[in-house]
């Protein structure tokens, strides 16, 4: 129908005093955009098939290719947006759920961007990190609220478990099946590398990478795809998944088409069955029973593993993350709005759930009020994109942050938000395998080696700079913080005073 | 033979003795003590009395029998190995299992059977004696779930919404369930003989083990209930 014709969003230009007529860009776009004329004397290009993501442009040889926004746009305003009319367009024409990928892409406020970091002078003078000590380490999990001895003086040092990280990030969960097996392998063994943890998310873990368990944590979510024994054996901790900050509040659904080889294997599922995930653990309906789930994961490794519990940030989430506290759990594990996903239905993404600046603020202050704060360790994740947010992160009152999003982008992803396609031209979030073979796995670590090596520099220049030599020292140390531009109550929620106070 | 007296210990101690014991245990004067067997991979272990809630949760072959009844989420996530019980179970028994038996010689609570798996050699099987609760089978992905309804209190043998969601494997009911309401994304019909050749050894040895007439068990008509896609919301989405 006439009126369900959307002129592309993105054209495709193409010099023709460049273009070497090689035709690389057909073999190079799984979408289908560059094909041959009849004649094969010239390319073209399916502008509507364009995603923008990049693929071409960075692949051509003669560098002829440009993508740009399409300029014949609907005669939009502020109130019915762009987005908005093709957005019923395509429901009037499908009567389906708008999907979509990655983070809240609304224009929300970004609280890191509203804070401003600290800087000594004169008094508590800075630090070089260069030529002075600068510890970067933490340690994640319950942390002992009395020092004991035994009746020779000697000190008890059964610690409870817990994660050592070199640096205060690690990346965060993303299940085998929604991101490729080359993707998974160069997260793998940058976590080795690095010596910090990366996150199976709810798709098992591929026998290939039982190797890398002690830098693993291993998810278990309401759908138990890939959980038994050796699998909770192998990782370092074990993550339950009760939601995730892209899609607070639903379950998760990776189409049978998804559910191919090695990933069915790894799922313990059959090839071309959908995965489900229910919204709930349908064993779960209060913190007694979610206590259960963590003592049974606890009794089935022995008590040697700390158990993480991953919520997504919501408006209850100070009282949530308490009852957390008090579960058994070790690490909690707080995903907000911004978090990326593989597949959410676009209402969800773009309105349920809170910043995770809020609610990490929220947390920390209620853990502290109710003096349970030592009970467990927070790790915060949603959108962390470079070092400051790291630092104002834990200056905030987390123990660390995962990032994804920012790790997929060092793995080449360019943020073409339309993974739910499994069409990745980068060869992330894919199962086809002429697709995965892009990634190159050793490429894909060193790249995420370097970027993570990078911030660690700054984050260590920033901490110097605040006259702070340790990680631990600047976690929930709220004064070497400042809000600008932002009003009282946001202040108040935050815990900062704004910037000149 | 190792016997263990639950009331002497705690939770987390009586499931150290259990993994430190070189045989199989008994467990006497069992009042709720959960996380019985976790993750255990073999022996036996027989338990006098009414073990607590996640009973044999990532059981990955060892067999457990319970004198008495059982109470939430047995075989949680179970991978291999038997949970007999002579008794009631609470809900959500056999939660997303994906191998091994649990045979309940009473009723199941709510949700039994919830999201069971089945892949490669491994399918698993649940076999209820009684009736269960709401929700039978939901988001069933694989497996075999039999309900054999032999109470005589006249009550309908499954709650409401039973196979909501269901997805793979096989729900098969003793009688022909006239009275219960189906989802629209399931097909029920009467059992074949085929059907049935499938489901009788665990039948027979349910019965042989609870000591049940199986000739007054079999001779009956059955109904199975399977899904009508492995794909059942695909057409629900639309790229944005």
């Amino acid at each position: 129908m006439q009126t369900d014709y959307i002129y592309p969003r993105f054209e495709v230009e193409r010099k023709e005093s460049r273009c070497s007529n090689c035709g690389l860009c057909i073999n190079e776009c799984s979408c289908g955009v560059h094909y041959r004329s009849k004649d094969g004397k010239y390319l073209l290009s399916d502008d509507s098939k364009c995603v923008n993501c990049q693929r071409c442009v960075a692949t051509c040889p003669t560098h002829a290719l440009k993508i740009v926004k399409s300029n014949c746009d609907f005669r939009e305003n502020s109130n019915w947006t762009s987005d908005s009319i093709r957005e019923i367009i395509k429901q009037a024409s499908s009567g389906g759920v708008l999907l979509s990928s990655m983070g809240n892409p609304q224009p929300f406020p970004v609280y890191w961007d509203k804070l401003l970091i600290n800087a000594s002078q004169v008094t508590n003078p800075p630090i070089d990190p260069l030529r002075e000590p600068m510890e970067t380490r933490v340690f994640l999990g319950r942390k002992p609220s009395e020092i004991r001895r035994n009746q020779h003086g000697q000190l008890i040092c059964d610690l409870p478990p817990r994660l050592t990280l070199e640096l205060p990030v690690m990346f965060s969960a993303m299940s085998y099946g929604s991101i490729s097996y080359n993707a998974h392998a160069a997260l793998a063994a940058a976590a080795a590398e690095l010596g910090t943890y990366y996150n199976t998310g709810e798709g098992g873990l591929h026998e290939n990478f039982y190797r890398f368990g002690n830098n693993t944590v291993v998810q278990v979510a309401s759908g138990r795809f890939g959980v038994h024994k050796d699998y909770l054996e192998a990782g370092a901790a074990i993550e339950i998944k009760m939601g995730q900050g892209a899609k607070p509040g639903i379950g998760g659904h990776l189409p049978g088409s998804k559910i191919v080889g090695d990933v069915s294997r790894t799922r313990m599922i059959p090839e071309g069955s959908d995965a489900i995930s229910p919204a709930p653990h349908h064993d779960i309906y209060s913190i007694e029973d979610l206590r259960q789930l963590v003592f049974s994961l606890k009794e089935a490794t022995e008590y040697k593993k700390p158990v993480i519990v991953k919520i997504a940030a919501v408006h209850n989430v100070a009282a949530i993350a308490s009852g957390i506290a008090r579960s058994g759990a070790d690490i909690i594990a707080i995903d907000g709005f911004r978090g990326g996903t593989g597949a959410a239905p676009t209402r969800i993404r773009d309105n349920v759930g809170i910043p995770v600046e809020l609610a990490l603020a929220a947390v920390d202050t209620r853990l502290r009020d109710e003096g349970i704060r030592n009970n467990v360790s927070l790790v915060v994740g949603g959108s962390i994109r470079n070092s400051t947010d790291v630092i104002k992160a834990i200056a905030l009152g987390a123990d660390a942050c995962y990032i994804a999003t920012a790790a997929l982008i060092a793995m080449g992803c360019h943020m073409c938000r339309n993974c739910q396609s499994g069409k990745c031209n980068w060869g992330i979030a894919t199962q086809n395998p002429q697709l995965v073979k892009r990634l190159d796995p050793e490429e894909g670590c060193r790249r995420l080696v370097n970027l993570m090596t990078a911030w660690k520099h700054e984050i260590m220049e920033i901490m110097g700079g605040m006259g702070i030599n340790s990680v631990e020292s600047l976690r929930g140390n709220r004064l070497m913080l400042r809000g600008i531009g932002l009003s009282s109550k946001e202040l108040d929620v935050l815990g900062v005073m704004h910037a000149g106070e | 033979m190792i016997i263990l007296n639950a009331r002497a210990t705690d939770n987390a101690a009586l499931n150290e003795s259990v993994r430190a014991a070189k045989d199989d245990c008994e467990i006497v004067g069992c009042i709720g003590e959960r996380f019985i067997g976790a993750g255990l991979s073999s022996r036996t272990i027989r338990i006098k009395g009414i073990p607590g809630n996640a009973l044999g949760a990532y059981l990955n072959g060892a067999k457990i029998f319970v004198d008495g009844n059982a109470q939430d989420a047995v075989g949680d996530t179970m991978n291999a190995g038997e949970i007999t019980i002579n008794g009631n179970a609470g809900d959500a028994a056999g939660y997303a299992m994906r191998g091994g038996k649990i045979y309940i010689k009473g009723n199941a609570g709510y949700r039994a059977g919830i999201h069971m798996k089945e892949y490669a050699g491994k399918s698993p099987v649940i076999v209820i004696g009684g009736r269960c609760g709401s929700f039978l089978g939901e988001y069933q992905a694989g497996g075999l779930i039999i309900v054999l309804g032999l109470n005589d209190d006249g009550k309908r043998i499954v709650g409401n919404f039973p196979c909501a969601g269901m997805h793979g494997g096989r729900v098969l009911l003793r009688g022909d369930a006239k009275d219960v309401v189906f989802p629209d994304k399931v097909t029920s019909a009467r059992a074949t003989a085929d059907d049935l050749a499938a489901a009788t050894a665990y039948i027979k040895e349910f019965c042989a083990y609870f000591g049940i007439d199986e000739n007054f068990v079999l001779d009956c008509p059955y109904t199975l209930i399977t899904p009508d896609s492995a794909n059942p919301y695909k057409r629900m989405y639309v790229e944005n």
